[in-house]
């Protein structure tokens, strides 16, 4: 679904990924891990759209979507949350979700200004909508919260929700479980499990190795900007030169 | 939703009612003004409080439909409602021109921008004396008129500006009620997140400040038909800042907190009429004292402290015990 084709990423000097090529089966949940620096963020930063990438070709399907700006993949279905929540904090977390609804809905400034009444029937749809998403991450109680004033825990699943709401096809999670205690943790494989049986395709980077081992179908090791292995989990686990950068790293 | 509405028509009423009370006089002059810059303070609002971009030249479009109404009725003999117009043509077009390479920068470049933007378009007014009168001002501008009325006393001007001012208020109410609102705020906080969101943010940027100089070109043509006088001076920096602290004071993103901010910073000159061409000093110190002891705004600034005062008082003083 999601296919990378030899993505290098130089900035300066330094060759931050270098020929990395993977594909995401669709419907699958996929882990990148990696030691410090390995490039998993960048990674995620140049699908995203965060940087232009030096050379190499995204696909999503086989259309291509390389170099396109975050807001162009957003309708395509593509969303991603970041490894230091970045909420829209001044706003409630109803609000939060309901910017995620952005793509969804079309009034204008005019039609907004004016209350034209297809936009009122559409906020009412975006509302709706975004407490199902609310819901779904169990934070409905939590709606008319200023989103800025929340606990870790909860703002990471604010942001989850609110990347929800786009109704994604594939969402790339950054860290997801970086912060979190051990219940929340467990509470977070739950939610991933429920977004890939709602259809969405899930890759995430991630550090706790329990986590990753647990819940993906796939695994894509990165060492020093380049891909080291890919497989199961159980091939990765038994994989010698991932056991060897692992542990030569410390 | 309800309690909007009711808020409004409040406001809506007390302007009706106003002027009754008062049976014209001087201070009917100054509420002209206060309803002019409402208008410009909730205009800029629109992209320093929702959108989070400073504009330090904003007085630039005030003075752009201004001098636009005025040159096309004085000189040219235009109808001033289609002077009008193509005031707010301009200042909008200005704005959509200027904005695309501008708005991509942020924070003190983009003030520094919006400042040249503002001092170039001031030294326009000064020196092209065939078009503008330059300095010794532009006179004879027409009053408007609908039908046989012609707003030529400020009771008439009141109605005619209030009128403007009132859909100013509530087109910006509802938009900030709207998804274009909340994704605005959204660029605010984290302008990443709000483009992963789908929001087209250098856009939607562009656009706002559009919108925010289409609504000040209409105040300036407003202006110039209601004083039938222009001169540059009153579209200067100094303005400039004063709309930015009429915004600050107000609350940055509340509406009626820019109404409270107009009213409150064209009310105290006439008050501070001893501090004279020191007034600039005394923004800058409001301006100042603001920003550090109540960030919200006054609209937010109050309440909270109102809060703070009666929660003492319900503890009894020791609520630290």
């Amino acid at each position: 679904m999601l296919r990378l084709e030899g993505i290098t990423q130089v900035f300066g000097g330094i060759r931050a990924l270098e020929d990395v090529s993977f594909t995401v089966n669709g419907g699958s949940i996929t882990g990148v891990i990696g030691p410090n620096g390995a490039g998993k963020t960048t990674l995620f930063n140049v699908i995203s759209g965060l940087y232009t990438l030096t050379s190499g070709n995204v696909y999503l399907d086989d259309r291509t979507i390389t170099g396109f700006p975050p807001e162009k993949l957003a309708p395509l279905g593509v969303v991603r949350t970041f490894q230091n929540i970045e909420l829209f904090g001044q706003m409630t977390v109803l609000e939060n979700v309901m910017v995620g609804l952005h793509t969804k809905s079309t009034s204008g400034i005019i039609a907004c200004a004016f209350k034209l009444p297809g936009h009122l029937r559409e906020e009412r749809i975006i509302r709706e909508r975004a407490r199902h998403w609310l819901d779904f991450t169990g934070i409905g109680e939590l709606a008319g919260t200023v989103a800025g004033s929340l606990p870790f825990g909860k703002g990471r699943l604010l942001e989850i929700a609110r990347a929800l709401a786009l109704e994604p096809r594939i969402i790339l999670m950054d860290e997801p479980a970086a912060g979190l205690n051990s219940r929340e943790t467990a509470d977070l494989a739950g939610l991933i499990g429920r977004i890939r049986e709602a259809g969405i395709t899930v890759v995430l980077v991630e550090h706790d190795m329990e986590l990753v081992m647990d819940i993906c179908d796939d695994i894509l090791v990165l060492n020093l900007g380049r891909k080291l292995a890919e497989g199961t989990p159980r091939e990765i686990q038994e994989n010698p030169a991932v056991i060897a950068a692992y542990l030569g790293e410390g | 939703m309800k309690r909007e509405i009711v808020k409004f028509l409040i406001l809506a009423l007390l302007v009706l009612v106003v002027p009754l009370l008062l049976k014209g006089g001087y201070l009917m002059n100054v509420l002209v003004f206060v309803g002019i810059n409402t208008m410009l303070a909730v205009a800029l609002n629109l992209l320093l409080g929702f959108a989070g971009q400073i504009s330090l030249g904003h007085a630039a479009f005030f003075g752009i439909g201004a001098y636009c109404s005025g040159i096309l009725t004085a000189t040219f003999g235009l109808n001033p409602w289609h002077a009008m117009a193509v005031a707010a043509c301009a200042g909008t077009v200005l704005a959509f021109v200027v904005g695309f390479p501008i708005l991509k920068l942020k924070g003190h470049y983009l003030a520094m921008a919006t400042l040249g933007l503002g001092i170039i378009v001031y030294i326009v007014f000064n020196e092209a004396v065939n078009l503008t009168g330059g300095p010794s001002g532009l006179s004879g501008i027409p009053n408007l008129s609908v039908g046989k009325t012609v707003f030529d006393s400020d009771t008439k001007n009141y109605y005619l500006i209030w009128g403007f001012t009132l859909a100013t208020i509530l087109l910006s109410l509802n938009l900030a009620h709207s998804r274009i609102g909340r994704a605005l705020r959204a660029i605010h906080d984290s302008e990443v997140a709000a483009r992963v969101m789908g929001v087209n943010a250098r856009l939607l940027k562009v656009r706002i400040f559009a919108l925010s100089a289409f609504i000040s070109a209409v105040a300036g043509s407003l202006y110039a038909h209601t004083m039938t006088f222009l001169s540059p001076a009153s579209f200067g920096f100094n303005f400039s800042v004063e709309l930015v602290t009429m915004v600050v004071i107000g609350g940055l993103g509340s509406i009626y907190g820019s109404l409270f901010g107009a009213v409150l910073l064209t009310l105290l000159p006439e008050m501070l009429r001893t501090f004279q061409d020191y007034d600039i000093v005394v923004y800058g110190l409001i301006l100042i004292l603001m920003t550090m002891f109540m960030p919200g705004g006054l609209v937010r600034g109050i309440p909270a402290m109102i809060g703070a005062v009666s929660a003492r008082r319900g503890n009894g003083g020791n609520e630290h015990a």
